[in-house]
């Protein structure tokens, strides 16, 4: 009897402790840490909706403390945007994803209530303030086990849209115009028939005696396009020269080849190449096994290619596209070879070593140009010369930016301040 | 007018200028429009991929065939692929995930491809070597300029430049931040405007070199 | 004079003999050099000191086997300074055969600090989509990563319960062999302001300065000497710090081989003058 009501007490004492350790809740309504302690939100501006964005601004004494932030909608339904968020990170953007598309609706109204904590959240308080029969209604503070949370009050209906147009950019559409102007003015020009003048580009005036040179000792040509894919504008500048170059190989009835790094470079190599030798009135010549594809790692090409030259031995080795470390790896073994080289490319850091290695470099923008100069149609020198009324633009911003700062900050002087701040503003995106 | 090559170029500035209206309307559908091309780029250049493992492959079975100089080689190429392929297969399968601790794949990965790789790589310091000493001569003063920054970067980038003056590196520093940059920001310059033109030439369709 | 006109001529396959052995020999006798930080690197150390425990740092590992030698000793600097201060690794790869040597890296590192898989350190290996991905993340990680390297799903980690997109990252450190990062900056930087920290080659490093001037990244480690900096900096000198006596000497035989090549020029060039003179 005496042991069975001992086990009583004791069973007794235990399911006390575990009811109290779980409901153990106090709850102080309307009790804030410091004053003015609350979150906003508000739409996500220029976005395609499905955005909204959670801001606070709390003492920086806080900033080691987390944040939770809680989201109901309009049908009171409540869940989580985002669990122990370091307070100093001072924001939270709740979004709908690929994963899950309907997380944020556009035009639904949504509340949001943040819940401030020195530990992380506890699971069941969490669980205890999303069911929906208790809500989070109340803001105040909660000590729920011995921990402490603080919890806001809701924020104002804040409701999702999708922007029509993406007012950060304005400043981008106003240089479009520009653009669209200037190319347009002297395309129009062009077509009147207004002589434009370009300069001469020696790397460019060499292709001829390259490609001559070579088929008088009986040597294949090698084009080699980098490793850019055709999303890249030197890849494909680099194209429109290859164009150009194999038309002057079918004319002097000579072999090219193409070794490629990605195979919708090759195939759009291997297009061109056909094109420019039907437009040549050779067709016959064209062999699609020239323009081949190597391997799409950047050193296996490297070495692909090196071999590939110290066998066929080309007269004339053309470098045009994008390359990274393996530029002085070709164009040595090219010189070695005793070719004549004639390289380009818009990567800066790759310049120095194509001119120490080769006979003609064509940098950046005269590559970007190569086309247009070794055709010289009208139109195209037109867009040339559009081109450079754009950089004698740009550099009078520069040397207007540089004047205003050297007033502003050099001299200290007020009003140059508001004007280089209103400068620089316009020209942010 | 919409023949031969009037399709394409139509095609070409169609889409050209759907990409630029996207850019600046986030709302649906023209927010979704660069993120859905660029998904399905990756999906055309995967299946391109077959087109160049075909071009690889049968340009070494034919060097085979006709006992070409150095067919050998190509047999390499040939076995070298096929195991690749077939090993990485297998221990996907068993392992969930070709690089596994135990794999084979691992293997190749570890002991074929790293030094291989590190090979071709380390080719740049003999290279950087030969091609400076040709290139580097004082012929004029801007090539006597030239070498003259050359040689204070290269000391002032290693320790050595530290040992022999403090003031080297820092120098040094000053080469790379301010004349390095200012040329390198003239350059950059220069070619983000001629990137501007070709993509205006070929959605105008005035460049159409490239087309076929 | 004989000897400087041979020399003009000479076989390059000796040069690269000159080159082979500089940078051999230090490697097995050592000799020490002392490193003096950059301010550029100093910057992404003091930087990640500055970080709050338990904030999470995105690892992109953007080279392959051919850049190891300048990357990864910085890897490991990097992790073991992560690890030091309870900082959180998430390592992502977007060059696909550079993933075996994350990995490499983060294992060896997290064994030596005692890390654990998933609480301290997590890694999501490759996946493909490059700019669509980056962009992706910065909606939400999973729409990408729903796994991790072992196709273990994310949610299943404790750390990776709070991440979900570049919010809740406090850095991104790139460790760049190619372009990968003008991407990470225009995309990850520009669009969703995420800070970052990046490593280069040392033949790309400098054209990274424009964005370490305008402040687009916090700091920049440049090649092995960045590497051996960093090392110098969490104070375990490694591979990095020993590959600088062969940096050293191979630059110096290089400035050596320019010298040489110039008087052979000159005297080439006075030998000719003479003969026009006559």
């Amino acid at each position: 009897m005496l042991k069975r009501t001992l086990l009583l007490i004791v069973f007794l004492i235990l399911s006390i402790s575990l009811f109290s350790e779980n409901d153990s809740l106090i709850f102080l309504e309307n009790q804030t840490p410091f004053e003015g302690f609350a979150i906003t939100g508000k739409d996500i501006p220029n976005d395609g909706g499905g955005g909204i964005e959670i801001e606070w601004s709390f003492p920086d004494s806080l900033d080691n403390f987390f944040l939770t932030v809680l989201r109901k909608d309009e049908a009171g339904n409540n869940s989580i945007v985002a669990t122990d968020l370091l307070v100093s990170s001072k924001q939270v953007r709740d979004v709908s994803s690929e994963e899950d598309p309907s997380r944020v609706k556009d035009g639904t109204k949504y509340y949001y209530t943040g819940i401030l904590s020195k530990k992380m959240v506890d699971e069941d308080f969490l669980n205890m303030l999303i069911s929906k029969e208790n809500g989070y209604s109340k803001n105040g503070i909660y000590i729920f086990n011995n921990d402490t949370f603080y919890v806001t009050a809701e924020t104002d209906a804040i409701i999702s849209k999708a922007s029509w147009f993406n007012l950060s950019r304005i400043p981008v559409v106003i240089s479009l115009i520009l653009i669209s102007f200037v190319f347009l003015y002297y395309l129009n020009l062009a077509k009147s028939g207004k002589e434009l003048y370009i300069r001469k580009i020696n790397g460019l005036d060499a292709v001829e005696e390259a490609v001559g040179r070579s088929t008088e000792m009986g040597k294949p040509i090698m084009y080699i396009l980098g490793i850019g894919y055709v999303t890249d504008i030197p890849t494909i500048a680099g194209l429109t020269i290859l164009s150009r170059v194999s038309k002057k190989v079918a004319e002097y009835e000579t072999k090219i080849l193409v070794p490629s790094y990605d195979p919708v470079v090759m195939t759009t190599a291997q297009e061109v190449v056909k094109e420019a030798f039907t437009e040549a009135g050779r067709p016959d010549l064209y062999n699609k096994n020239d323009i081949m594809y190597i391997t799409q790692d950047q050193f296996g090409y490297a070495a692909g290619v090196d071999g590939m030259m110290m066998r066929e031995k080309p007269g004339a080795v053309f470098l045009q596209g994008l390359f990274f470390a393996e530029s002085l790896i070709l164009a040595e073994t090219g010189h070695s070879i005793g070719a004549i080289q004639i390289s380009g490319t818009t990567e800066t850091a790759q310049l120095p070593f194509f001119v120490a290695a080769c006979d003609y470099t064509l940098i950046g923008e005269e590559m970007m140009a190569a086309s247009v100069y070794l055709q010289k149609e009208p139109m195209m020198l037109g867009s040339i010369a559009a081109e450079d009324l754009l950089k004698v633009f740009i550099m009078v911003l520069i040397i207007v930016g540089f004047v205003l700062s050297i007033f502003a900050y050099g001299f200290n002087i007020g009003i140059f301040k508001n004007l280089f701040d209103l400068l620089a503003r316009a020209l942010q995106v | 007018m919409l023949k031969g090559k009037g399709i394409p170029i139509f095609i070409t500035f169609l889409v050209g200028m759907i990409m630029i209206i996207s850019f600046f309307i986030p709302h649906k559908p023209f927010g979704d429009i660069e993120k859905i091309s660029l998904n399905w780029y990756s999906i055309i250049a995967g299946f391109t991929m077959l087109l160049g493992v075909d071009s690889l492959i049968g340009m070494h079975f034919r060097k085979l065939k006709r006992k070409d100089e150095n067919w050998f080689f190509s047999l390499v190429l040939i076995l070298g692929f096929t195991a690749t392929v077939v090993v990485g297969i297998i221990e996907t399968v068993r392992f969930g995930t070709a690089f596994d601790d135990k794999s084979y794949f691992t293997y190749i990965y570890n002991y074929f491809i790293v030094p291989l790789q590190s090979t071709m790589f380390s080719l740049l310091a003999f290279f950087i070597a030969s091609a400076a000493y040709r290139a580097f001569r004082a012929r004029n003063f801007d090539a006597t300029l030239l070498l003259i920054t050359a040689i204070i970067v290269m000391l002032g980038r290693v320790p050595l430049g530290e040992q022999i003056s403090p003031y080297l590196p820092k120098f040094t520093e000053w080469i790379m931040q301010v004349p390095q940059m200012a040329a390198k920001r003239g350059i950059g310059l220069g070619i983000s405007l001629g990137a501007l033109g070709v993509s205006i030439r070929i959605i105008l369709g005035i460049e159409r070199s490239y087309l076929s | 004079m004989n000897f400087f006109i041979k020399l003009s001529k000479i076989d390059r396959r000796f040069i690269y003999l000159f080159i082979a052995l500089v940078v051999v020999l230090p490697l097995i006798f050592k000799p020490k050099f002392p490193v003096v930080v950059s301010k550029p690197v100093q910057d992404v150390y003091d930087y990640i000191e500055k970080l709050p425990e338990g904030s999470n740092v995105l690892i992109s590992i953007d080279y392959d086997a051919a850049s190891m030698p300048e990357q990864q000793p910085f890897l490991e600097a990097l992790l073991r300074q992560l690890f030091k201060n309870k900082l959180k690794p998430i390592l992502i790869v977007q060059w696909q055969l550079g993933a075996p040597l994350g990995t490499m890296g983060l294992e060896k590192i997290a064994k030596e600090m005692g890390a654990v898989y998933g609480v301290d350190y997590i890694n999501l290996g490759y996946r493909p989509g490059y700019v669509a991905q980056m962009v992706g993340i910065g909606k939400e990680i999973r729409d990408y990563f729903k796994v991790d390297y072992r196709n273990i799903p994310l949610d299943s980690f404790p750390m990776m319960k709070n991440v979900h997109n570049y919010n809740d990252i406090a850095l991104l450190v790139g460790l760049e062999a190619g372009s990968t990062y003008l991407a990470w900056i225009e995309y990850a930087g520009g669009r969703f302001k995420q800070k970052i920290a990046l490593a280069l080659n040392a033949v790309s490093a400098p054209d990274a300065y424009y964005f370490y001037q305008s402040g687009q990244i916090v700091g920049l480690v440049g090649g092995m000497k960045g590497a051996a900096e960093y090392e110098v900096l969490v104070d375990k000198p490694d591979l990095a710090v020993a590959g600088m006596a062969s940096q050293s000497y191979s630059h110096l035989v290089i400035i050596l081989f320019i010298v040489l090549g110039n008087i052979a020029y000159f005297i080439e060039k006075g030998m000719k003058n003479k003969e026009g003179g006559k």
